[in-house]
C-alpha cells in the first residue's frame, strides 16, 4: 500500500522585473521580505489543509539558514502539533522528487518545495529563472480527504558530472555549456521514462512534464518524452527545487480524471513519476491555478531596487540605525504570537487580545484566556500610514492598524504595499513575511496584505 | 480620583534653561551645568545648598552619576526619572513631592537630553532585547503619530484639505512664537507655502509637521511655599501634577478610534480636580502642550477640553490658540521651535510658564497671566504617558 497525493498548491510572488529593459517586467521574483521560508508558508497554506500533514520537509537550495532548520519556522507560522516532524532537504530538485518517493513510500508528508533563484546581473538565471514554492500533501487517503492521484511508478537514476553548480557562499549559479549537459540527459531522461512506463503499465502517459535546470533539455522536453493530451515543462521559468511540482500543479490544474501524468526532472540524473488522477481532483484543484497566478500583471519593481533587495546594489538607507536581532528567549516565550500569530480571547468577556496578555484590558480578568488565532482571520484597515523614515530594506514601511473580524486589534507591516489604494476599512488578509535580518537572525513575523492587491501592474515602485 | 492635590504646597522660586539647538560643542554635562548655574544665580545658592536633585534623561546618561559627576556634588541625593517623553516632568513632580513631605527644603529638578550625538534622525530607541514583533520597531514616531490624521478626517468628516491647512497653521502658529524667543531652536517663522510642500516624513506629515531634534538642558529650584519669597519676591506655585501611564488599550482595542489620547483625557480631568479647576478655557492663561507634530497638538486642544471634539481643526484655523487668541497655546514655540531633547522638554515648558507668570517674557509677554499648563506626552496614540501640571502667580489662600 502506497501513499497518495491528496492536496496540492503554489505560490508566486507579486512582483515582476524587467532585468533586460525589453519593455516586458515578465520575470516574477519574491519581494525583498520573502525567501524559502516564507514563500513554502504561503504555499502550504494554499493547500488548505496543511494540518493534515503527518511530517513536513521543506526543499530548497536556497536555504534562510544552515545549521538551524528551516522547517521549524515553516511549521511554527502553520501552527503543526509538535509531534510533526518537519525537517529540511537542502538541494535541488533531486531532492524534491527524493522527498515525494520516500513520502510515496514510507511516512506520508507535506513537502514544501520553494526557492529564489538569483542570477547574475545580466545572466540567463536572472531573466529565465522564477522565485516560487510548491506544496504537495501525500499521505492516506480518508472518506474525507481523498486522493486526488496516486502514485503507479517511481524511477531513480543517478550521474556524476558537472551541468550547474554554485558554491554554497554564493547566490548565483553557474553552468557548463548547455548541450554538454543535454548530451548526458537525454538518454537518461528516455531510460526512465520508459521504464518508469513499464513499471506502471502504461504505453503512454496522458501529459508528459519534464523539467530541468538545463536550458537545452528544458527546450527540447517535448522531442523526448511525448505526451497524449499534453507535454510540458517549466511552467513558469526554472523555478529550482520547486519546478517539478509546480510542473505537476500546473497539470493538476487541468487534468481529467484518470488520466496518467508522467513527471520527470533531469538535474544529476533523472527522476520520474508516473500518477493516475482521481474522479476527487476537479473538486479540489488549488485555488489560484499556475497559469493564471503567472499571467497576473501583478506589479512591477525598477530593476536597481530588485538588485537592492537580493544584496546586489546598495542603496543609501534612511539615517536610521539598523534594527536590533531579535533575541533568542523572548522570541521563545512569544514563539506562538511570532510565528502562529496566536493571540488570547478572555474567557470571561471575550475580549481579543493581540499579542496575547495575561491581564484583560477590557475586564481585568487574570489567566483566563484560551488561544486564539487569527492568521486566517480577514481584517480591516482601522488607520494606516507611509512611514518614509524607518529603517526598511526596502523603505518606505507602509504601517496599518488591523481590527479582525471575530476580534482583536494590532499593527502590521503592509506587504507588497499599493500606497495609492490604502483606506480606513480597506480589508487585509495576513502573510508571513522576514521583516528584515539583524545581526545574522531573520525576523520573521506577520504582515497584512491589501484585497485585491491591484487590479493591473500600474508604473513602476522605487 | 486618587490623587489628593499638592495645590499651594510647592512653589518654584528659580529656574534654568540652556538654548536649545545642535550643541555641538556642549556634552550633557555642559548642559546641566549652564542650566543649574542659571538657577543657582537667580535665588543666590550654592549648589550644595540643595538638598536633593532629580535628574530626567531619557537616553543621554545613566543613573544621577552624570548629574553628581558633572557639579561635583556633596554626596547629595540624586534621583534619574525616565517616562518617555514626559521624563522632564517626571523628575518635576517626583522633586515637589518630596519637597511636599518634608523629607527636604531645597530640591531641584534637572532635564537633559543630548540628542545630536548619535548622527540619526529622530529618536533612537532603547529597547530591551525582544522577540521582533514590537510595531514600534518598525513604527517611527512620526509614523505613529500621523495615525491621528485620516482618523479624525473619518470621524468628524472634516476634508483632508482642511486637515492639512490646520496641521500647517500649527506649524505656522508654533515658529511665529519661536520666532521671537532668544533660546528656541529654531527662530525664524516659516510661510504656510513653505509648511506645505515640505518633504514627506510620514504619512501627510511633512517635515515641518514634526518637532526637530535638539539638545538642550532646564531646571527647577522648588521649596515649600511658605518659604517661597524668602527667595523670590515672584514665586510661582505648583496648583497639579497629574499623571496617567494607560493600559495600552487603544492598541489591542478595536473601539480606540485615533482621536484622542485618554491618558490626556484622564491626566487633564485629574489636574483640574487638584486645582479646582472648572472652566479651563476661561480660567487657564496659557498652555504650553507636547506638540511633537502638529496633529498632536490639534487632538490636545480637544482632550485639555480647550475645546469641543471635532472642533480643534476649525478653533486652530480661527487663531483661537495664537499667541493674540483666547488661550495661546505654546506662546514659546513648543517643540516646534524648540526641537525635543526628551529630559528637558517639560522643563523647558515650565521655565516659559515661570517667565510668563513673572512677566519676564520680553515680546512673548501676555497680558498678566495667573495660571499655567504644561503637558507632556509619551508613547503613541493607543499606549502613552500623559503629564498635566498646573502652576499659578498667587497662592489661592483656601484651595
Amino acid at each position: 500500500m502506497t501513499n497518495s497525493v491528496l492536496a496540492y498548491a503554489t505560490y508566486l510572488p507579486f512582483w515582476r522585473v524587467d532585468p533586460a529593459s525589453r519593455g516586458k517586467a515578465g520575470r516574477i521574483v519574491a519581494s525583498f521580505d520573502e525567501d524559502a521560508i516564507t514563500m513554502s508558508v504561503a504555499a502550504a497554506r494554499s493547500t488548505g489543509c496543511p494540518d493534515s500533514a503527518e511530517s513536513l520537509v521543506l526543499v530548497t537550495s536556497s536555504p534562510s539558514y544552515l545549521d538551524k532548520t528551516n522547517a521549524t519556522t515553516v511549521h511554527a507560522a502553520l501552527g503543526l502539533d509538535r509531534r510533526v516532524p518537519a525537517s529540511d532537504a537542502i538541494g535541488t530538485a533531486r531532492s524534491t522528487l527524493a522527498a515525494v518517493r520516500a513520502a510515496v513510500a514510507g511516512r506520508g508528508s507535506l513537502i514544501v518545495a520553494a526557492d529564489v533563484r538569483t542570477g547574475r546581473p545580466g545572466s540567463a538565471d536572472e531573466r529565465t529563472g522564477c522565485d516560487a514554492a510548491a506544496a504537495v500533501l501525500i499521505g492516506t487517503p480518508t472518506p474525507q480527504r481523498p486522493a486526488i492521484a496516486d502514485v503507479l511508478a517511481t524511477v531513480s537514476l543517478t550521474e556524476e558530472f558537472l551541468d550547474r553548480w554554485r558554491l554554497p557562499t554564493e547566490v548565483s549559479a553557474s553552468s557548463w555549456e548547455e548541450r554538454f549537459g543535454y548530451e548526458q540527459y537525454a538518454p537518461l531522461i528516455r531510460e526512465a521514462a520508459t521504464a518508469a512506463l513499464d513499471d506502471a503499465g502504461v504505453a503512454q502517459a496522458d501529459h508528459v512534464v519534464l523539467t530541468s535546470p538545463n536550458s537545452a533539455v528544458a527546450k527540447r522536453a517535448s522531442t523526448l518524452v511525448k505526451g497524449v493530451h499534453s507535454t510540458g515543462g517549466s511552467p513558469v521559468g526554472f523555478a529550482g527545487a520547486a519546478d517539478p511540482l509546480l510542473g505537476l500543479a500546473a497539470v493538476l490544474d487541468l487534468a481529467g480524471p484518470d488520466e496518467t501524468i508522467l513527471l520527470i526532472s533531469a538535474a544529476d540524473g533523472v527522476d520520474a513519476l508516473v500518477l493516475r488522477t482521481t474522479g476527487a481532483l476537479g473538486s479540489r484543484r488549488q485555488p489560484d491555478p499556475v497559469a493564471a497566478a503567472a499571467a497576473a500583471d501583478g506589479r512591477v519593481v525598477a530593476y536597481p531596487t530588485y538588485l537592492s533587495w537580493r544584496g546586489l546594489l546598495d542603496m543609501e538607507p534612511p539615517r536610521r540605525p539598523e534594527p536590533d536581532r531579535p533575541a533568542g528567549p523572548p522570541s521563545a516565550r512569544a514563539a506562538s504570537w511570532k510565528f502562529g500569530l496566536n493571540g488570547s480571547r478572555c474567557t470571561a468577556c471575550g475580549f481579543v487580545h493581540l499579542p496575547p496578555m495575561r491581564v484583560c484590558r477590557a475586564c481585568g480578568a487574570v489567566d483566563q484566556s484560551e488561544p486564539v488565532s487569527v492568521r486566517d482571520s480577514g481584517g480591516r484597515i482601522a488607520t494606516f500610514t507611509v512611514d518614509r523614515l524607518a529603517y526598511s530594506p526596502s523603505p518606505p514601511v507602509v504601517d496599518v492598524v488591523v481590527d479582525f473580524d471575530g476580534g482583536g486589534r494590532a499593527t502590521f507591516e503592509v506587504a507588497d504595499a499599493v500606497p495609492d489604494t490604502l483606506g480606513v476599512g480597506g480589508e487585509v488578509t495576513m502573510v508571513f513575511r522576514r521583516l528584515f535580518t539583524a545581526g545574522g537572525v531573520h525576523n520573521y513575523f506577520w504582515k497584512a496584505r491589501q484585497v485585491p492587491a491591484v487590479a493591473r501592474a500600474s508604473g513602476e515602485e522605487n | 480620583m486618587g490623587s489628593k492635590g499638592i495645590a499651594d504646597k510647592v512653589a518654584i522660586v528659580a529656574m534654568g534653561c540652556t538654548r536649545f539647538g545642535e550643541l555641538w560643542d556642549q556634552s550633557q554635562e555642559d548642559m546641566i551645568i549652564t542650566a543649574v548655574d542659571e538657577a543657582l544665580g537667580q535665588a543666590r545658592l550654592a549648589r550644595d545648598d540643595i538638598d536633593a536633585f532629580w535628574l530626567g534623561t531619557l537616553a543621554s546618561a545613566q543613573s544621577g552619576l552624570v548629574l553628581s559627576r558633572a557639579l561635583g556634588t556633596d554626596y547629595k541625593p540624586v534621583t534619574r526619572v525616565e517616562n518617555y517623553c514626559a521624563t522632564g516632568s517626571e523628575s518635576f513632580r517626583n522633586a515637589c513631592y518630596a519637597v511636599a513631605c518634608g523629607a527636604y527644603d531645597r530640591v531641584m529638578a534637572v532635564g537633559v537630553e543630548k540628542l545630536k550625538d548619535s548622527g540619526f534622525s529622530g529618536l533612537l530607541r532603547g529597547d530591551p532585547p525582544g522577540d521582533g514583533t514590537a510595531p514600534e520597531l518598525s513604527v517611527t514616531a512620526p509614523a505613529a503619530f500621523s495615525l491621528l490624521d485620516p482618523a479624525y478626517c473619518a470621524k468628524y468628516g472634516v476634508d483632508a484639505g482642511q486637515m492639512r491647512e490646520a496641521m500647517t497653521h500649527v506649524a505656522w502658529k508654533n515658529h511665529v512664537n519661536g520666532a521671537r524667543n532668544p533660546k528656541a531652536q529654531f527662530r525664524s517663522e516659516v510661510s504656510k507655502q513653505k509648511i506645505d510642500s515640505a518633504p514627506k516624513v510620514a504619512g501627510r506629515l511633512g517635515v515641518f509637521d514634526c518637532s526637530g531634534v535638539s539638545d538642550g538642558a532646564a531646571c527647577a529650584l522648588i521649596v515649600r511655599a511658605e518659604d517661597a519669597y524668602e527667595y523670590t519676591d515672584r514665586p510661582i506655585f505648583v496648583k497639579a501634577l497629574a499623571l496617567a501611564a494607560g493600559p495600552a488599550r487603544g492598541s489591542v482595542d478595536p473601539g480606540y478610534d485615533f482621536t484622542t489620547f485618554p491618558e490626556v483625557v484622564r491626566s487633564a480631568q485629574d489636574a483640574y480636580a487638584q486645582a479646582g479647576i472648572t472652566d479651563p478655557q476661561q480660567e487657564i492663561s496659557l498652555a504650553e502642550v507636547h506638540d511633537c507634530f502638529t496633529p498632536t497638538e490639534l487632538v490636545l486642544m480637544e482632550d485639555l477640553g480647550f475645546c469641543d471634539r471635532g472642533q480643534a481643526w476649525k478653533e486652530s484655523l480661527s487663531g483661537a490658540f495664537d499667541a493674540d487668541g483666547r488661550l495661546p497655546v505654546n506662546v514659546d514655540g513648543g517643540l516646534k521651535s524648540f526641537g525635543h531633547p526628551v529630559g528637558a522638554s517639560g522643563l523647558r515648558m515650565l521655565y516659559e510658564a515661570w517667565l510668563q507668570l513673572r512677566g519676564e517674557a520680553g515680546p512673548r509677554q501676555l497680558d498678566e497671566p495667573r495660571i499655567a499648563l504644561t503637558h507632556n506626552l509619551g508613547g503613541r496614540p493607543g499606549a502613552c504617558v500623559s503629564f498635566v501640571a498646573l502652576v499659578g502667580s498667587e497662592l489661592s489662600g483656601g484651595r
